[in-house]
């Protein structure tokens, strides 16, 4: 298991693509915005927790097509599929690798893009903390989508629209907690429902990622 | 030490072979046989549990069996060295740099798998099977873009390591290795056309 963790990581690193470009999209995103609604504190500052969750969602989706792609294209998932390293083990780690190159740098870098977007200083705790509870989930249900779409042509855009539906919960109780972070009240009901939905994906979705991997390499 | 009874496979849910059996143990190779289409490929994935089977039995010990298919499964951004490493991980096995030098790959190991030929990409792939310690191995097609010599190198090997060793081979391939070993000419068990493909169905 650790050597796919290693090799997945190693490669992100090496052919690019990995740990910078959805760092650079969610700096994008976040910086387009206040072009956008204007620089105003009033505008801006209430509809921060909603922009940075969003674009975090988005610059996860950016590599999910990536995942399995490139592994089913050389071949090496037939191999993988075929090695003592069980299917669902497989899902699990490809998973871990995509959090630890796109949801980890997000989470760390969004206080920085919070300030951008002048949020309300009491809510970067939550932010914090909110995104490091939920980008998790995001990922393994991406998995599980590019495990669905694996060996489709042109499989990226019917990725994003069967993944960002199943966003959905995440997004909405981590822009809560966020929410309710900047406005002083209690956040923790929202943050454990995030934690919840983590819990509940990589708890169901490995297996689910293996069974719908097993049927696209027949 | 493997036992293939009355095997039918599919593929693209139209049976392609029925009743293949055969039984090979240690030291033995069996190489298949026949035109285009009429199934070796889906046989071999049948067998290393790819996809399968709508009929009969494949008996084996359990993890035992290793696939190498048409594709290397090479990482073009990792060097020869760390994708022979991956493989020994992954099928915890040490990796024993001799391999290099057995496949002539000695003097490309810090290469990146992206800037190799066809041929030697394909000597990489080879060199996996020596990795990871695999007794039963089947192999499709696995002199594809290989040059004479090194067909012979190939062969040398698992004559004179894998099967030597105990090893079995089941391997489809249209040229001649030089194995000491029976020919299974899969025509003879081509599926009748339209006969129903089975399991695939139900997800379809």
């Amino acid at each position: 298991m650790i050597a796919l963790l290693k090799r997945d990581l190693r490669l992100a690193l090496r052919a690019g693509g990995g740990f910078g470009l959805g760092l650079a999209f969610f700096l994008i995103v976040v910086v387009l915005v206040p072009f956008g609604v204007g620089p105003d504190r009033d505008v801006l500052s209430p509809i921060a927790p909603g922009i940075l969750w969003i674009g975090a969602l988005l610059a996860a989706l950016l590599s999910l097509d990536r995942i399995f792609a490139l592994d089913f294209e050389d071949g090496s998932l037939a191999l993988l599929a075929t090695s003592p390293l069980p299917l669902e083990a497989a899902g699990l780690i490809k998973a871990c690798a995509h959090w630890i190159t796109t949801g980890l740098p997000l989470t760390l870098a969004a206080p920085l893009f919070g300030f951008l977007l002048l949020m309300t200083p009491e809510a970067y705790g939550y932010l914090l903390a909110s995104l490091l509870i939920g980008t998790p989930a995001l990922s393994m249900i991406g998995t599980f989508g590019a495990a669905l779409t694996v060996g489709l042509r042109r499989g990226g855009l019917l990725l994003s629209l069967l993944v960002l539906p199943l966003y959905v919960p995440t997004l909405i109780f981590g822009a809560e907690a966020v929410r309710r972070g900047a406005a002083g009240l209690d956040a923790s009901g929202a943050l454990i429902l995030q934690g919840g939905i983590t819990a509940g994906c990589f708890a169901i979705l490995p297996f689910a990622t293996a069974a719908v991997l097993r049927i696209n390499l027949r | 030490m493997l036992h293939v009874v009355g095997l039918g496979c599919a593929r693209g849910g139209a049976a392609v072979l029925s009743n293949v059996s055969f039984d090979l143990v240690a030291g033995q190779a069996l190489v298949l046989r026949g035109p285009n289409g009429i199934g070796k490929t889906t046989l071999l994935r049948t067998l290393a549990g790819l996809q399968p089977p709508i009929t009969g039995d494949v008996v084996m010990p359990e993890e035992t069996a290793a696939y190498a298919s048409h594709a290397d499964g090479i990482k073009t951004a990792l060097t020869v060295t760390e994708n022979l490493a991956f493989w020994a991980e992954v099928y915890g096995m040490p990796l024993d740099l001799a391999v290099l030098d057995r496949f002539d790959l000695a003097g490309l190991r810090n290469r990146q798998g992206g800037t190799l030929s066809a041929g030697q990409k394909r000597r990489l792939g080879l060199a996996r099977l020596a990795v990871i310690g695999r007794k039963i191995l089947f192999l499709d097609e696995p002199t594809v873009s290989l040059d004479t010599g090194s067909v012979a190198m190939f062969a040398r090997w698992l004559q004179g390591d894998h099967l030597a060793q105990g090893g079995i081979a089941v391997i489809a391939t249209h040229i001649d290795l030089g194995l000491d070993a029976p020919v299974l000419d899969l025509t003879p068990f081509q599926s009748a056309p339209g006969t129903g493909g089975g399991t695939d169905e139900a997800f379809l």
